[in-house]
Parts: C-alpha cells; structure tokens; sequence
C-alpha cells in the first residue's frame, strides 16, 4: 500500500538517508530500529514530507500508487492527517498546552473539511472514548497540562486516527512513559492497527518493544537499512554484524564478581516525605502530598542496589532525601553511622556522589571539564594536587587527561556520562547514586557504561544505588532490588530471586509489562 | 483514588480501568470544577491584593518623597524672597500643618474621593487640570497603542514566518533603525513631510474634542505615529522571537502532521502561544506611553499629561507633581494588573493553577 523507493536525503554536505527501501501493506507494523542519528526520524519526515529546512530528498515514496513527491504543498497537507498520520515521542510537549483537547482533536476533522464544528466535537468525543478517555472522566474541555503523560499520548493518538488513515507513524511513542503506561499504549496501538486496517510504521530504539510490536523489523545504521528480519527470528537469524551487535549489546551484562556484603553505609529509616500543594480553597489548609511514606532501606559497602517504580512512585524524592538535599517529614538517614540532612557536613556528603540522566543538563556549556569535574572539591577542601586528581579520573572513566581542557559540547552523550561519572569519582566516595544515569543512552553506549561503572566498582568497592525504571539494566548490574510503589517499598530481594519469582502483584505487573528481548 | 490527586489519576489507570466507569467520576468531576473555580478566584485575589500593595507602597514613597524631607516645600516653591506670611499662607494651602501620618491620610482620603488638591500656578483643582489632559493623553497614548500593535504584530508574525529569508532581513534592518532612532526625529521629520512638504495634517496644537472626532484625531495622528514607530520596532522583534521560539515547539509538528498548512499552524497554534511574551511588553509600553509622550507633547504642542508635569516641575508646583505622579503610578500598576488578567485569558494554566 505504501512503499518507499530508494529514498536519500541529505542537509548541507552531510548524507543523512542512503538508499531506504520498503514496502508496508495493510493492518501490518513494521518496525523500524536503530540508534540515535541512525536515521530513523528522518525516514518518517521524509514521508511526512515535513523535512527540516535545508533538506534535500530523492526517491519515491508512493501511496496507493500516488508519489507522494509530485503533490504540492496544499495537496500534501490533504495527504497529512487524512491518509498519513503521525505521532511523537514527547507526548508533554505534542500538545498545544492553551487548547482544549477536545478542540486540538476535532481540529483533525475541521482542518481536512469532513465535518462541521458540531458534528467534529461529536466524533471527537467518540475517538477520545476509543483511545480510553471516557467523557466523563475526560471531558473535551480538558487541557493538556490536567492530564498525565500517558493520557496525553492517547489525546495525541485520537487526533492521529481521527480520519481513520491508511498509515500510522509512531515516532518513539512510548519512550518517555513508564513501563505499564508502555504496554497499555502499545496494545491500543495494536488495537487500532488490527480494526482499522492501517499500515503501521513503528519507530523505536528499544529492541524489546520492536520485537513485541513488529511483524516485519527493519534495522538502520547510518542512514541506511541494513538488516531486516521478523520477530521470531531474533536474535539468532541476524546476519549484519552491526544489527548482532545491537541485539548483543541490549542484552549485556556486565562481568561481575560477587563480593561479600559489607558493613551498612547508607540507612534509611522509616523516612517519610511530604511535599505542600497549591491550596484548593481560597483560605483553606494546603494539602500535603505524602511522596516518600516511611521507608526503610540499607545499602551495604560495595552493593549494587536498585530501586525500580514508575514516575511519581517516589523514588527521585528518595534519592533527594537519601543525598541530603532535603529534609525528611519523619524517620532517619545514617551515612556510615552518621545523620545525613541539608544541614551536614561537607566532608560527609564528599562521600557520596550523584550521576543524574541528562549529563549535559548538569553540566555548565560554559565550563570546561577541568572545572567541572573538580567542582565537587568544594566539599573537602580543593587537595594540592587537585589537577592530577581530575586527570586520574578522567583516565578511569575512559577519557584522557587532555581532555580536561575542552568544554561538553564537544563530546557524545556517553563521553558525557563519562565526564559525569568522573565528577562523581573525583572526591573518592563509597557510595554513588545513579538516578536513571543510562536511560538516555543507545543501547550499545549503555553496554560500555554499565562495564564500566562494573570496573569501577570492583577497583573501588564503591555502591551503588541505582534509580531507574529499566528493569533491563536492573537485572544486569544490580545485587538486589526494591520496588517502589506510591510512596512505600512493596518489595525486596535478591535480584535474581525477585525476577524469577516476583511476591508482590506490583511487582508482577511490573515484570509482565516491561517488554523483554527474546534470549539468545 | 483520592479525589485530591485527580491530575496524576491517569499515572497508574488502564486502558480497562478507564472504562470502568467508577461510582465517584460525576462527584470527582464537580470537585474538580470547584477546584478549578477556587485556583481562578485564588489568582484573581492574589493579584488584586498585588494591585493594592504596590498602590499604597507608591503613595507612601511619593509622599515622604515631596512631604517628608527635610527643608519647607512652602519656601521652596516661592523662592528665596518671599515674605514670611506668604510662606506661611502657602503651608496652610499645601496641607503642610499637623503631622505627617495626618497629612498622608489626609492626602489619600482626598484623592480617593477625586480631591487632588488646587493648582498653584493654575489656580484651579488638579482634578480638572488632569481631567483635561487626560482628555488628550489617553487617546493619544491607545492610539499609538493601536497603530504600533497594528504595525508591529503582522510585522512580527511576517518575519517568523519567513525566517532567514529576505523579508526577515528587511523587518529587522527596518526595527534596527526605529529602535536606533530616537522618536522626536521621527516627530520632526513627520512634521517636515507631512505638515510642510505636503500639508495634510497640523504641524501642532490641538483643537479640543468640541471641534469634532476626526479633526481631534487628525491633530493626534502625527504624535501617534511618532510614538508608535520605535515602540513597535521593539514589539516587533519580541513577536518574531517569541514566535520562532514557538514554531519550534513539538505541538507545531503535531499540527503540521495533522494536515495543517505552515500558515495555518502559525496562525492557529503558534500566536496564542507566543502572545505571553508579547503581553509583558505591550503592557510596559501602554505605561510609557501614557507617561512618557513629554517630548512628543512639546514637540507637537499638545495639552497632555505630561506636558503638565513637566510645566508643574519648572513652576515648581509641587501639588500638581505629587498628585500627577500618583495618578500615572495607579495608571502603570493597573496596566500591569490587566495585563496580569490577560495573561490568564490567554493561559489556561494560569487560570487553573492559580
């Protein structure tokens, strides 16, 4: 029904597409793979033809047997929405935050002239209730920013299939939700795939989510197609080395070795947490919001704890508590026997470190490492051969010691978590905390970080609290899990143990929506 | 679920729990609508009380400013020579007997009834001095208001629009130069055009309202122009960037997606977004426009507020200073009360969260 035709584009003097090829017929998902740059935006853009500035496209891309590429604008924008549609990754930002969703789905309807205002509202009402926002749950005046992330991708879907298109792009759709938000999005995905009879081109980095997702996967490296395959044949019946490494690398586990258990370094105690909301009547008492509801946990000396739950579970606000930066509503923080609180000491907060998700947002662009990874001196006192240390850091993360002299823009994301995790070696602490630091990475930069946050580990007897929501990068480095629901720990255990049989429904429900790669 | 966190009700519902229908949806619903009334009655109150605040804080400095310093105004005002029962006389005129706190609320519970005093040079209450000017620099001030905001915006839009190419570059080349040059060059060089080159309008003065709508705007069109040129240089390149900024944002794309036109994405999704930035400044220019036309009004000779001031600071009248002072205080900090309203208009976040 749709195919694309040697498709090349280009921006300036730099390739960005070579020679793409596919063919997708109805009520069929094709998944389409790769790491960041590799291409695979630009593929939907180039269809869309909704090209940045400055790009240059060849090849056919043909509609039922229409090239798409002799169309004018004005007839391209017919094409948009009515017979192609396209949703995104961010669903918090897809959204015009000062309209209604009732007004941004029917605007779908209005735009193409297939129904007048009333009649758009009416079958608004019905797309929103397809996609699970019931009327009266969801009324069309809501607004976006009175919805959660999940909720807005449906918002986002209902405007997408609004004219029952003939093609769905789904750029990332489920990157930035949670693991049980994922799965219900994908199942409606699939849904509205099989009774609408749509073709689907399915964009996503996660291996896991292809393999669950796809009839056909296609793998793409540099701009180019370079291996396709069906679901059932993963892993083994890759031949591309590229695309055999890319399935090795989602499925690494670290070599580690399995140290005793030390002496408790980080306790926490019955910790409780209250944040204060915006006050729901004009003189009435402001309404607290319990985040962190009495929990207990210790981290021993040399441990690789993780602490898994969905966002909004608490477990950020835990790791706040557990740092120092806030101060607990109830309960204790012990570092090595000692209270931990916005008020202590410097040289005790030396002696654990933090590596957050977005290094570049944690970085000053105006600084260079140097600067940055000697930042956390400030604690103990700048030692005299402070410059030899931020070198011997540098070297142990992988970096060089000239490298102290550039600024983070000039290295890739993974450099950059590097560089992060060598402001957090630089002060020698036993503990680190990792919140979601290798979320953002591609899969193969998240194999080489895991590596080496394991070497680092052995070399130093560091611990680790590792806070994330990827349950595949709990199962390969952690010792021992904490799932975090609402506030409370609803279960503890050995990893191992936890994964293979898991007590707790949460936990279950966890493990059953998180999309796992086939094993080797 | 507690009805209290219905904004994260979505975080953990299923697709089949959705559905369910729960007993509480119509009672959480009107809990969420009292909520959402209590946020708006909530945003309204905290800006009226900032209103208010900031009034009665200005009137306090004005006062002790004029009143509270050291040294008699009374003597001041008339000069070295005057006589000492002159002096005397003129305190008792100024209010300048009995304390201060007496005299400060004395001063606002004057002026809150439309008493400002009487003009000492004029001879006549301030109240009407100001009426009569205002007749004049209001107008004046929405007209240059309207005509910048007609120019700028368009102009804003054209530019984002076509961003890089050369239509950009000729808008901004263009409000580089109407920020560069300052506005009675402008009044000047309007007057040499269009006053003696070729005489369509009035090189100055103007004829009052009793001659007619028309022949009182024709008389202002010239200042207005003058005072709208720079301030909607500067408004134009706060719509261009904000606009920009916007274009990049991903709901743009979803429009774009959807079958929208790039027109119409900006038109339809882009301007109301971007219009935030452009209300802060709009506000701030309305007050300057209001209070600031002191060298337009000279240069084209009309009877406005702040000709009257500027002639009450060299006759040293400090009655009409002070009272003039204050009431262009309350104008600034009621523009910035609407346009506190107008972004809530504009933002449904603002109106819900409080």
């Amino acid at each position: 029904m749709i195919s694309v035709e040697g498709l090349s584009v280009d921006i300036g003097a730099q390739p960005i597409l070579r020679d793409v090829s596919f063919a997708l017929e109805r009520g069929r998902v094709l998944g389409l793979v790769g790491e960041s740059g590799s291409g695979k935006s630009m593929t939907a853009l180039s269809v869309m033809r909704l090209l940045p500035r400055g790009a240059r496209a060849s090849g056919r891309v043909t509609l039922e047997g229409r090239d798409l590429g002799t169309l004018t604008e004005r007839q391209m924008c017919d094409v948009r929405g009515r017979e192609v549609a396209m949703i995104f990754q961010e669903p918090m930002t897809a959204l015009n935050p000062v309209q209604t969703i009732g007004d941004q789905v029917a605007e779908t309807l209005l735009v193409h002239g297939v129904a007048g205002r009333a009649e758009a509202m009416a079958r608004a009402k019905d797309r929103l209730a397809r996609v699970g926002l019931s009327p009266d749950r969801f009324p069309l005046s809501r607004y976006p920013f009175e919805l959660s992330g999940g909720q807005r991708q449906r918002v986002c879907i209902a405007l997408a299939v609004a004219l029952r298109p003939k093609l769905l792009i789904a750029d990332e759709p489920t990157t930035a939700l949670d693991v049980t938000t994922q799965a219900q999005i994908l199942s409606l995905v699939r849904e509205l795939v099989a009774e609408e009879g749509m073709a689907c081109l399915f964009i996503t980095h996660d291996l896991g989510v292809v393999a669950e997702m796809a009839d056909e996967i296609a793998v793409m490296q540099a701009g180019r197609i370079v291996e396709r395959t069906v679901p059932a044949a993963l892993p083994g019946g890759l031949r591309h080395p590229y695309a055999r490494s890319l399935f090795a690398a989602a499925a690494h586990v670290p070599a580690r070795k399995a140290a005793p258990p030390g002496a408790p370094l980080l306790e926490v105690e019955s910790a409780v947490r209250d944040y204060i909301l915006p006050r729901r009547r004009l003189f009435g008492p402001a309404p607290r919001f319990r985040a962190v509801d009495g929990v207990s946990l210790t981290v021993r000396a040399g441990e690789c704890v993780a602490l898994v739950g969905e966002s909004g579970s608490g477990k950020s606000t835990l790791a706040r508590a557990s740092l120092g930066l806030d101060a607990l509503q109830g309960g204790a923080i012990r570092l090595g026997g000692e209270a931990v609180s916005p008020a202590m000491r410097p040289d005790l907060r030396r002696r654990m470190q933090v590596v957050f998700q977005d290094p570049y947002g944690s970085f000053n662009p105006r600084h260079r490492v140097a600067r940055l990874v000697s930042e956390p001196f400030h604690l103990g006192g700048r030692p005299a051969d402070s410059e030899a240390r931020v070198a011997e850091a540098l070297e142990e993360v992988g970096l060089s010691a000239a490298d102290a002299a550039k600024f983070p823009h000039e290295f890739s994301g993974g450099q950059r978590q590097r560089i992060a995790i060598a402001r957090a070696l630089v002060t020698r602490p036993d503990l680190i905390v990792l919140d979601e630091a290798v979320s953002a990475l591609d899969v193969s930069v998240r194999a080489r970080i895991l590596d080496l946050l394991a070497d680092l580990q052995a070399r130093h007897g560091l611990a680790y609290l590792f806070i994330t929501h990827d349950l595949t990068v709990v199962r390969a480095i952690a010792d021992r899990v904490l799932v975090m629901k609402a506030g409370r720990i609803v279960e503890e255990g050995a990893t191992a143990r936890v994964f293979a049989a898991p007590s707790h429904a949460y936990t279950r429900e966890l493990l059953d929506a998180a999309p796992l790669l086939p094993a080797a | 679920m507690r009805a209290g966190r219905w904004g994260r009700a979505g975080l953990h519902a299923g697709g089949r729990r959705i559905h369910d229908g729960s007993p509480g949806a119509k009672g959480l619903a009107r809990a969420a609508a009292s909520a959402r009334l209590a946020h708006m009655a909530r945003y309204l109150a905290l800006r009226f009380l900032s209103l208010a605040l900031s009034l009665a804080v200005a009137s306090v400095v004005i006062f002790a400013v004029i009143q509270g310093v050291p040294g008699d105004p009374a003597a001041f005002m008339l000069g070295l020579n005057a006589a000492p029962e002159t002096v005397a006389a003129l305190r008792a005129e100024l209010g300048l007997e009995g304390g201060l706190g007496q005299r400060y609320i004395a001063w606002v519970a004057g002026m809150a009834t439309g008493d400002f005093g009487i003009s000492y040079t004029y001879r006549v209450p301030v109240s009407e001095l100001v009426a009569d000017r205002l007749a004049v620099s209001l107008p004046l001030a929405a007209y240059a208001l309207i005509l910048s905001t007609a120019l700028a915006l368009p102009a804003g839009m054209l530019a984002a629009a076509r961003r890089g190419g050369p239509v950009d570059w000729g808008i901004i080349g263009a409000t580089q130069l109407g920020i560069a040059v300052p506005n009675f060059w402008f009044a000047m060089l309007l007057v040499v055009l269009f006053a003696i080159t070729w005489p369509v309008f009035s090189a100055g003065g103007f004829p009052g309202w009793e001659a007619g709508l028309f022949a009182g705007l024709k008389a202002l069109t010239l200042p207005a122009v003058a005072l709208a040129l720079p301030q909607a240089a500067i408004l134009a390149r706060v719509m261009r960037s904000a606009l920009i900024e916007t274009l990049q944002a991903d709901y743009i794309r979803t429009a774009r997606a959807k079958g929208l036109s790039e027109g119409a994405a900006i038109r339809r999704h882009a301007f109301r977004n971007a219009l935030i930035p452009v209300l802060t400044i709009l506000g701030l220019q309305f007050s300057f426009l209001l209070a600031g036309a002191i060298i337009i009004e000279n240069v084209f000779f009309l009877p406005g507020l702040g000709r009257l001031i500027f002639q009450g600071i060299t006759a040293r009248d400090l009655i009409v200073v002070q009272s003039v002072t204050m009431l262009l205080v309350f104008a600034v900090i009621l523009v910035t009360f609407l346009v506190d309203l107008a972004y809530a208009a504009v933002d449904p976040r603002l109106r819900k969260r409080g």
